[in-house]
Order: C-alpha cells, then structure tokens, then sequence
C-alpha cells in the first residue's frame, strides 16, 4: 500500500482558490491533470490581471501620468518578482517575452544566428527535448552551419552523461538542455551539465518549463547562462514568458524584436539598443500577463517551492505505485521520485492514447494524450504516442484514484 | 450528441480489433498515405480498379486511435465494388452517417482521415477537413 501522505499543502483550502476546479463537467467533478500543458489559475492571478485593466491600465515606460507610473512600478515589480524567484543577480538579468518558445528563438537568434557562432561550431542537445528547445537549434544549424550533436537517454529516462563527455569538443559553442522532461518527467542533473559545458568554453542554455513550476530552482547555484520558462504553467496567465540571461551574456545577445521600448536611438537607417533588458522587449509588452505572472509567484512562493516539490513527489509515487499495480498499464520515466516530477506518461495495451483520453474526458478526468511535442523522444522510445497525466499543487489522491477507476474503465472498453 | 461512451459502440469496436480489407494490395493502380499531424494517425490506402471503372479491391494499412483506424476499416467495406464516380462523390456526411456516433471536433479529424486520404489516392481535390 502506498504511503499515506504527508500534510505538505493544505490541497483543500488551495482548490478554493481556482474558480475552475468548482465546476463540474458533464455533471462530474473536474479532475484536471494536464497542468504540464497548462496549469489552472487561483483567482489572486486573475484579479491582478483583471485589476490592471480596471484600475491602472496604460503603456510602461512611457507615460508621465499616475496611471503610467502605476503600470511601470507593477510591470517592473513583476519582474524583480521573477528574478527572486529564480534567485537571479539582478531583474536586468529577467526579460519577459511571449512563451518559453520565444524565450528560447531569442537566444538561438541572437546569440546563434546573429552572434557569434560559426560554421562548424557545435551545439549539443539531448533527443528529449519539446520541439521549442529542438526546431530554434534547426534555424542555427541552416543559417550559420553549425552542427547539432544529440545525447541520447538510457531506457529508465534519465541522459547518457558519459556519452555527454564524449560529445564536448572545443568546438562546442551551446550545450541546451531542459532541467525536467514533459513526457518522462526525468529531472536532469542540470548543474553538472553546465560545469562540463564550461569547462570546454560552451554556454549552457536550460529549459526550465516543466521545472520552473514545480521546484526550486537557483540559476547561480546551477550557473545556467541561459534559462527559459513561461507563466501559463505556473499559475499564470498564457502569452507571458521568461528569459533569465547572465549580464554579460544578455549584452552580447542580439534583438529579436526590433521597434519601440527596445532602442535607446532611432535614425534613418539606423539605431542603437536599450540596455538588457528592454531591447529584448520590441513593442509593447504583456503588461497585465507580466503582473498576473508576478501574483502568480507570490502565490508560490507563500506555499513554497520546498513544499510544492515534495507534494508533487508524494503525488507521484502514490500514482506510479498505484499504476504499477494494473495489468496492461505502463509508465515511463524513472521509478525514483528523487529523480523525476509529477509528469506521468502511461499506456494501455489495446488502447491508444487518444482513446485513452477521449473516455476519460466522459469520465471528467483530463489528460493529454500524442507525441506531447517531442517527436524524436517518442521515436527513441518507439512510441507513437502516449497519454500523460501531470500533477500540481491543487491535486491530491482523490485525483489519481479518479484516474485509476478511469483506466480500468478503459480496460473494460478495449477488453 | 454529447460524448459519452457512444463513441466506442460495438460496430466501432469490432471495426478497430478485427479490421476489414487491411493489408498491402498487390496490383493497386492508386495509393495514397497522410496523416494527422495532432495525433499521429496514419492512413494508407489501396485502390484497384476493374475494366469498368469500378472499385474492385481496396485495402488501408495504418496505425492511430479506434476512431481513425475503424472508420478506415468501415470506409474500405464502404467502397468496395462501388463505381468509381460514386466514390468520387463521397463526401463526409455519408462516411459520418456510417460511424453513426457523436464526435467532438478534434475526433472529427480521426474519423474523417481515411476519407481524405481516399481523396487523395482518387487524385480529387479533398476538403474533408482533415
């Protein structure tokens, strides 16, 4: 029997905060485990966001009036917000963008493309990375003919490290790589990578969407140059990303966005760049997605990434224990919790993930389900897709036994 | 219709454990393949025709949700022996009608794979929505 678990969040009193976990859908209690594609929001983000346009809305950075400097203080306080979060040196170290996808083109754009990489230079990625930390790489390797080198992973999920030492040359100008996996969960040792990286000259470029929402993460202490995630994952609204960038290394970073907010001087012909961060920051930005994303980690922060993570760790060995048990059903990923977050990806013989999601959709429950936008892990584990259930800080074991009842329903349908 | 366990009837079922006409086709004189980008379905179809324009042997290969791999098994007893310019005129209502169950948008595009790809292998211009 598992564990019963610990009392690391008060589950109960957080659900009362998320409007959407009251509904029901189809007359059955929302069970909502696809927080990996995109969490649910307490309504302390969405009256922030909602307050900005009803109290305090107008552009950053430019107007003169109280409700510009009021927009500008909460835009800006957002942002020392996240780089606390994150333990960065400074907020000129954080630039909001769109998504952890654009977060992400920016530094293959302008430190890849038009920086300093040249032809024959290598970058090494790792084959289970999203699509977002894969297809940018693509754009370095056409347009300046670098060479993408790829660590593969063992058959439990976690990296090849030693073939890792084999892959750095001193030609290896990137190394990029994402802090936790969204289809195995597997949490790589992030810290380590990025010590060999530097020891042969390359910066180390981190995905952390999957990681920023779910544990603690201190960029100085990991020594990551580059680290990206997005606030839709973490209790915040979609459309608002984050690049955390060391000093020197955002100065040596070129736009992607050119525009307003982003110069210092425009001239027929030419211009000359904002300080970082703001010539990151082409056009107006995601004001009111900036300030829900700031409420979103004060709420975070009040729980504590300590307590999410063991919540989230206890959630999953009570899911994996409990999936372990059913005939027919596999899980990928490492067995040991220490090494993994709440995201788990499963299969049913005889059942195809879709269908798997579409009868637990009636059943309330939801799960995502397909090649979760890393096509080449998928095809490194032979799968064509699988379904995915991932945990946060509003699920509990009720949830992952809803699940249970749901996949033997499966069974009992496909039987 | 709402979505309820409708969508896996029996016929459904039996289409997707025991597939009609599934295989390679020796012979075939039209062949064509796509596949769902959203969910990695994938339909092949083989097409012969007999002297009098009619569809004398079909037969699909592929891989995906019961959805996509019934209605492929369901289309292929559909239009065998059919006249050609009937399966030309095929269009989604009728293969729909046939599935006979309640689809949200996203399964539509499962259901409706195969037709699109025998639009394909017809050489038609295909608009099923696929």
């Amino acid at each position: 029997m598992a564990k019963p678990a610990k009392i690391l969040l008060n589950v109960p009193a957080i659900k009362a905060d998320f409007p959407i976990l009251q509904r029901t859908v189809r007359d059955k209690r929302l069970v909502y485990l696809d927080s990996a594609a995109t969490s649910q929001k307490p309504k302390q983000v969405i009256d922030a966001t909602s307050d900005f346009y009803s109290r305090y809305n107008a552009n950053v950075h430019r107007a003169i009036y109280e409700l510009g400097e009021e927009a500008t203080r909460e835009y800006e306080g957002a942002r020392e917000k996240v780089a606390a979060f994150i333990q960065a040196k400074s907020p000129s170290e954080i630039a909001f963008t769109k998504s952890t996808t654009e977060s992400i083109n920016l530094v293959a754009y302008g430190y890849g493309v038009k920086g300093k990489i040249q032809k024959g230079d290598e970058i090494v990625g790792t084959v289970m990375e999203h699509h977002s930390n894969h297809v940018p790489w693509h754009f370095v390797k056409d347009h300046k003919g670098a060479v993408l080198k790829y660590v593969d992973v063992n058959d439990d999920g976690t990296l090849k490290m030693e073939q890792y030492d084999e892959l750095l040359t001193n030609r290896t100008k990137i190394v990029t790589v994402t802090l936790c996996s969204n289809v195995l969960g597997t949490i790589n040792p992030v810290k380590e990578i990025a010590k060999r990286a530097h020891e042969v000259g390359a910066i180390c470029v981190v995905d952390a969407a999957q990681a920023a929402p779910h544990m603690p993460i201190d960029v100085q202490s990991l020594d990551a140059d580059f680290l990206a995630f997005s606030g839709h994952k973490m209790l915040g609204p979609t459309g608002i990303g984050v690049l955390y960038g060391k000093q020197e290394l955002f100065e040596a970073t070129e736009p992607l966005l050119g525009g307003g907010e982003m110069i210092r001087e425009v001239h027929l012909g030419w211009a000359k760049w904002n300080d970082v961060p703001y010539k990151f920051e082409g056009g107006t930005p995601n004001i009111a997605g900036a300030i829900g994303l700031g409420a979103a980690v004060d709420y975070l922060t009040k729980i504590g990434m300590d307590a999410v993570r063991g919540h989230e760790m206890e959630m999953t060995e009570y899911a994996l224990e409990k999936l372990a048990r059913l005939k027919g059903v596999q899980t990928y990923g490492p067995k040991d919790v220490n090494k993994r977050a709440g995201v788990v990806s499963f299969t049913i013989d005889g059942a195809h993930p879709h269908d798997i999601a579409s009868i637990l959709d009636v059943e309330g429950i939801c799960v995502r389900s397909g090649h979760h936008c890393a096509q080449p892990l998928m095809e490194r584990f032979s799968l064509p897709a699988t379904a995915r259930a991932s945990f946060y800080i509003y699920n509990d074991v009720d949830d992952v036994d809803a699940l249970v009842a749901g996949i033997k329903r499966v069974q009992e349908v496909f039987a | 219709m709402s979505i309820s366990y409708d969508m896996y009837q029996e016929q459904i079922l039996d289409h997707y454990k025991h597939p009609r006409n599934k295989g390679p086709l020796a012979g075939a004189t039209k062949n064509a393949r796509d596949s769902n980008p959203l969910c990695g379905d994938e339909v092949v179809l083989h097409v012969k025709l007999d002297g009098s324009e009619r569809i004398a042997e079909v037969k699909f290969e592929g891989q995906g949700c019961a959805i996509s791999q019934a209605s492929a098994s369901m289309l292929t007893t559909m239009v065998k022996g059919m006249p050609l310019s009937d399966a030309e005129g095929l269009g989604r209502d009728a293969v729909l009608k046939k599935l006979g169950i309640p689809l949200s948008a996203v399964r539509l595009k499962c259901a409706l794979l195969s037709l699109h790809v025998l639009k394909l292998a017809l050489g038609q211009k295909t608009d099923v929505g696929t």
